[in-house]
């Protein structure tokens, strides 16, 4: 018992410190977590917004239902439904591609790689991430485009295909990394039970291991494809971006994104075609939000699911 | 989901975004001083101009720049592209003093201009010529101007049609916003006609260029400044494409690319405009693969 009131009231002044330190941290976490929200809430109201004259004068249900875009005639021709098709086509075939690829790299570099081997590919994957779209938009015209056109004998490669393949390669990274985390967060108990019952490492995998993580798959798998549908750069290099009603895949397909980025630039500001365009991404949003919202909802069941 | 992951890549684009932002808020900022002080020193111009606009005439702008700052230390230029549009609504919106453009004005962006009480003038500072290209290994050398506008319809599909061999032709045109595109459609597929919805729509010439030079059963049409040893020119009507055929008028797939300011020029600004339309500039279009003015 040297000096206990002084000692006090020492630990007393810190720990009044401390909390004010920690209230305004939180605050400025607070106001950062708010921002997302106001930020994603502001892009809508201003897509919406611009939007209004497209809603006006050519309406949404024609430009939803209408399958000629003519944008630049006169009148114009404003049938949104070949854009939305080209996106669903090139998507389709991005996932065809990068589910069963990126899904199987997961399981491998979770459940049967070393851990030096899981390293260099976990840096690999960041690195695909990295590259440039642009970058695999020109891998695309000069390795992919002419593949197609031989192997199908087409009269052109610039197809869905081609787009949907370079895509799916692009949306590979997300598909692993977060497919690689839901394996990771499976419990190492229940590896350990499956063991003990006398399961084989592949059983334990298959039957144990990937079920127990498909709603986390089940959300790589989503945000993959929100990543594809989203793409811009790549698809208006390699996918035609003719404005037909797609029947195949092998057909040249325009997309929502691309015709954005293709149109943006040379409208009148203000006009028309300029709101619809806006329109465009109106709808673009709208489907990208439902997918990004849908894979947060299973997301969160799993996270729940191994809660304890 | 590991956050950090997501979180560093998001900051450094936002960052990045910022870091552009400002350089493209500081690369505007000398528009307003664009009256220039000097007096009748023609020898002694200065002042700074800023264009903006059309992808198409971005070489020639970039090149008239450079040589134009070249002779004129005390001149300050900045070029930019983005398009047509994109040029006339900065122009509208007083952030640059020219506007190049590959399409002539609208009428909703005269209208809109009127209403800020501007009086927008037209420049013709360029002639480009629209050269019609095939796969060197296709047969067809010469198309009239009937069945171009037959074959970007839609109406004719197959190459044995026009004398070629028999292969489905595959239309390439240029996105449907670009001036060319416009240019095209008016003079060769028709103003109450479309194209065939089976063209596809390439983002620039050379990806038009590239495309006819792998595709032996493609026809696209790019700008004479975007012409390679790889592709072949059609004749149209029996007139081949060129700077002489395009600036005699005999070729008939040709169009002025434009300059607009707001009123006549005045100071560095009518300097800048009169030197481009003088011989220097002209030879630039020249080396440019465009058509100089007659």
């Amino acid at each position: 018992m040297r000096t206990p009131p002084s000692d006090g009231a020492r630990r007393l002044g810190r720990t009044t410190t401390r909390r004010a330190a920690e209230a305004v941290a939180r605050a400025i976490i607070h106001v950062c977590g708010w921002l997302a929200i106001v930020i994603l809430a502001a892009i809508a109201i201003f897509l919406a917004w611009n939007s209004v004259r497209a809603f006006g004068e050519a309406g949404l249900g024609t430009m939803l239902s209408e399958t000629a875009w003519y944008p630049t005639s006169d009148p114009g021709k404003f049938g949104m439904l070949p854009l939305i098709l080209g996106s669903l086509f090139v998507t389709g075939v991005a996932l065809a591609v990068s589910v069963p690829v990126g899904v199987a790299a997961a399981v491998f570099i979770s459940e049967f790689s070393g851990p030096g081997v899981k390293d260099v590919m976990k840096s690999i994957i960041e690195f695909m991430a990295a590259v440039p779209s642009v970058v695999y938009g020109l891998i695309g015209v000069a390795v992919v485009i002419p593949l197609v056109k031989d192997v199908f004998a087409l009269n052109s490669g610039m197809t869905a295909l081609t787009g949907g393949i370079v895509l799916g390669v692009m949306s590979l990274p997300t598909v692993i990394s977060i497919s690689e985390d839901a394996l990771h967060a499976v419990p190492f108990d229940l590896r350990q039970g499956s063991a003990a019952l006398g399961n084989t490492r592949w059983q334990t995998t298959f039957k144990v291991t990937v079920p127990a993580a498909g709603s986390g798959i089940f959300a790589a798998v989503m945000l993959g494809l929100g990543r594809a549908i989203g793409e811009t750069m790549a698809v208006l290099m390699l996918t035609g971006n003719a404005a037909v009603m797609p029947t195949t895949v092998l057909e040249s397909v325009r997309t929502m994104t691309g015709t954005i980025a293709a149109e943006m630039g040379e409208v009148v500001q203000g006009g028309l075609h300029y709101s619809v365009l806006f329109a465009v991404g109106l709808v673009l949003f709208a489907i990208t939000f439902t997918i990004n919202l849908a894979a947060d909802l299973v997301l969160e069941r799993q996270r729940k699911r191994w809660r304890r | 989901m590991d956050l950090r992951k997501f979180v560093a890549p998001a900051l450094a684009a936002l960052l990045l975004a910022g870091t552009m932002a400002l350089a493209g808020c500081s690369a505007e900022e000398p528009a307003s001083e664009a009256e220039p002080t000097a007096e009748g020193a023609a020898e002694e111009l200065e002042g700074s101009i800023t264009v903006q606009g059309s992808d198409t005439l971005l070489n020639v702008a970039t090149a008239w720049s450079e040589s134009f700052m070249d002779e004129n230390p005390g001149v300050d230029i900045s070029v930019q592209g983005g398009g047509s549009g994109t040029g006339i609504a900065a122009l509208i919106n007083g952030t640059v003093d020219f506007a190049n453009a590959s399409r002539g004005i609208k009428d909703e962006e005269i209208a809109e201009a009127e209403g800020k009480g501007m009086d927008i003038v037209e420049h013709s500072v360029a002639i480009d010529g629209i050269a019609v290209v095939v796969n060197p290994a296709n047969g067809v050398s010469d198309l009239s101007l009937d069945e171009l506008g037959q074959i970007f319809r839609g109406e004719i599909t197959n190459w044995k049609d026009v004398g070629g061999i028999d292969a489905e032709i595959v239309l390439l045109s240029r996105d449907s916003s670009s001036g060319t595109y416009e240019f095209f459609k008016e003079a060769v597929v028709g103003e109450d006609f479309e194209y065939a919805a089976s063209a596809k729509l390439l983002p620039s010439n050379q990806a038009i260029a590239d495309e006819v030079t792998a595709n032996e059963a493609g026809i696209g049409y790019i700008g004479l400044g975007y012409l390679t040893s790889d592709v072949k020119i059609v004749a149209v009507d029996g007139v081949e494409a060129s700077v002489e055929t395009a600036a005699d008028g005999t070729y008939p797939i040709s169009r002025y690319l434009y300059m607009y300011s707001d009123g006549e020029p005045q100071g560095v600004m009518a300097a800048y405009l009169d030197w481009i339309l003088g011989a220097e500039g002209q030879q630039l279009v020249e080396d440019e693969g465009f058509v100089p003015l007659p």
